[in-house]
């Protein structure tokens, strides 16, 4: 059953996206894990500091233990006693490039993930699940490398500056003239740091009495921005447009919270692709209600770009919207360009004051030259400049990966979270216990993959979170199917009872504004 | 050979009892204290299972039957 939006011919294809329910059982069970780690953690903590067991983790010293504690709150907790557990999953040391494949060094741990020595041995071609090579940019070999080994013999790799002194090089000009061209915006400018990009530039664009309406599950950076900005922060339900029109209604109908004054700017903070989710944005609706409403829009295209529509320009591309709509459309060069890095593309007025007043122009460090070549020459290849169509094939290969891919895993019966085309595919697990089991297990198959569990996401919902490429082959994801459905059957992953939850379509009235399902 | 499956099946479901009881991430002690603990508490369920539903099993069919055939030793008489 395919649920298709059709609001009104706001979309021109289907939206088909879906967040199967957690089963009953599965959430017991998975609290019932979560208790007895608690229990067996309070056990260990009373053993620790009855000195019964030596204490590995970080203590206040003697002389402390009397001030505040430190280390009391439930992160630390969880971090001693439950992070500890599985840490093996995480951090693992790559020593080649993370392209398709993969070399990993191989580790131990004799004292329970305490501590880690390394065998020394290698271990070759993982098949890379993990990485953020949407376009396989990432490669150590091809015209990329030998454009940006040029401009390195040319320019060196530092800088040595801040935009504003002595860092700008003419290839600063060069790289945002061509990602303003790319993205269809009249100018942009680029940052060292992705992360940096949003935490210091929304606080340049809104201040005290203006207002961000932010999406429920935004990225870190982003809420960090938004809270040094100094504006009122309100929260809509993850890309439920229904929350964000009452949001809006709200806030233009009764103003600032005390003294009723209109808001001085209203700014509506969304990304293209959640990556904890694979959810592609309404943006469509979010552009009509921004039209009405006469809000602002910042639009993070930090795992979208490149990724999604037709042509590889991203999200705007992905519904065939006019760029110019959004006002603000940020992104990265870390994820599908093979580089590091942000932007930041809009009008030329909002781009030279931005120039002027954002805190990374000021005091970052500009972009290192051979980073910048990279990002050059693969936006020409997206763009078909350079003369060949390896481009457009890569976006092409990308979408046929991802809807072969997100089929293949549906029909064995997992429960997968996201749109029918992001290139990010969470598959849930649920259960402690099986974030550990899965990510060695598949590493004992060569596949590596990412498994997230709390904080990042919610606690009960841990899930593995594949990456798919354009690098990726169809023999590779082939493989790596048949060792998801192995490791499938192994730890009783299939959870799924293909009985999807209905997205909110229906007429939204203040009866219904708290259901999300029926 | 159905034995071999067999057991093969069975250590499947303790390796599912493992993975949702996180005794999979426990260190061999903490496994053996909780194996303790559960071997315990299904041991003493066992128990007060015997000793109280065989007692009001026979008291029910007392009641509902009070004629029954060759009188048996009462074992709830030790109970009182």
């Amino acid at each position: 059953v395919n649920h298709i939006v059709h609001n009104g011919g706001l979309y021109k294809r289907p939206f088909n996206e879906a967040f199967e329910e957690t089963p009953m059982l599965v959430a017991v069970l998975t609290y019932v894990g979560y208790g007895v780690l608690t229990l067996f953690g309070y056990l260990r903590d009373f053993m620790r500091q009855w000195k019964i067991e030596k204490c590995q983790n970080a203590t206040e010293r003697e002389e402390q233990k009397d001030f505040v504690p430190l280390y009391q709150d439930f992160e630390n907790f969880y971090n001693r006693n439950l992070y500890m557990r599985i840490r093996d999953s995480w951090n693992r040391p790559i020593c080649s490039v993370p392209g398709a494949r993969v070399d990993m060094m191989e580790r131990v741990s004799h004292d329970y993930n305490w501590t880690f020595t390394y065998t020394g041995r290698v271990i070759k071609d993982i098949i890379n699940m993990g990485s953020y090579n949407y376009l396989g940019f990432a490669q150590n070999a091809g015209v990329c490398q030998e454009a940006a080994a040029k401009v390195l013999s040319q320019y060196g790799a530092g800088v040595c500056s801040t935009r504003q002194e002595m860092g700008n090089l003419d290839k600063h000009e060069e790289l945002e003239k061509l990602v303003a061209r790319f993205l269809g915006v009249e100018s942009a400018m680029a940052y060292g740091m992705g992360f940096a990009t949003n935490s210091m530039n929304i606080p340049a664009l809104v201040g005290k009495g203006c207002l961000i309406l932010s999406d429920e599950l935004n990225h870190a950076s982003l809420v960090l921005g938004a809270r040094l900005s100094g504006a009122t922060i309100r929260i809509f339900k993850h890309n439920n447009m229904q929350s964000l029109e009452k949001l809006l209604k709200d806030a233009i109908v009764h103003g600032q919270p005390r003294t009723r004054r209109p808001w001085k700017k209203i700014l509506i903070l969304v990304e293209g692709i959640y990556s904890m989710e694979g959810s592609i944005v309404r943006l469509p609706e979010v552009i009509a209600l921004k039209k009405k409403y006469k809000t602002y829009l910042y639009l993070d295209e930090a795992h979208s770009i490149g990724a999604l529509g037709p042509s590889g320009r991203g999200v705007v591309d992905y519904f065939g919207l006019n760029p110019e709509d959004v006002d603000v459309m940020m992104g990265t060069f870390t994820k599908s360009f093979g580089a590091a890095g942000g932007y930041i593309g809009g009008k030329k007025e909002l781009i030279d004051y931005l120039r002027t007043y954002s805190h990374s122009a000021v005091y970052a460090t500009s972009m290192s030259p051979p980073v910048m070549e990279q990002i050059i020459t693969s936006i020409k290849c997206i763009m078909g400049e350079d003369g060949t169509t390896v481009g457009r094939a890569r976006v092409q290969q990308l979408a046929e990966n991802t809807r072969y891919f997100r089929r293949r895993l549906k029909e064995m019966g997992f429960i997968i979270y996201g749109n029918e085309d992001s290139p990010v595919v969470p598959l849930m697990l649920y259960m402690p216990a099986k974030i550990g089991a899965f990510g060695r297990e598949m590493l004992k198959r060569n596949i590596g993959v990412v498994v997230v569990g709390f904080p990042a996401t919610p606690i009960i919902e841990s899930r593995a979170r594949f990456c798919l490429s354009a690098a990726h082959t169809k023999e590779m994801l082939d493989t790596a199917l048949k060792e998801v459905n192995e490791v499938g059957d192994l730890l009783q992953l299939k959870y799924s009872r293909h009985r999807l939850v209905p997205l909110l379509d229906r007429p939204f009235d203040e009866t219904t504004y708290e259901e999300t399902e029926d | 050979m159905d034995v071999k499956s067999t057991k093969n099946y069975l250590y499947w479901l303790f390796c599912q009892f493992e993975l949702i009881t996180c005794s999979y991430l426990m260190e061999p002690w903490e496994k053996v204290l909780f194996y303790t603990f559960n071997l315990t508490l299904v041991l003493t369920l066992f128990y007060t299972t015997y000793i109280f539903v065989s007692v009001q099993l026979s008291s029910a069919l007392h009641f509902l039957w009070p004629f029954p055939g060759p009188q048996h030793g009462n074992p709830s008489s030790v109970v009182k």
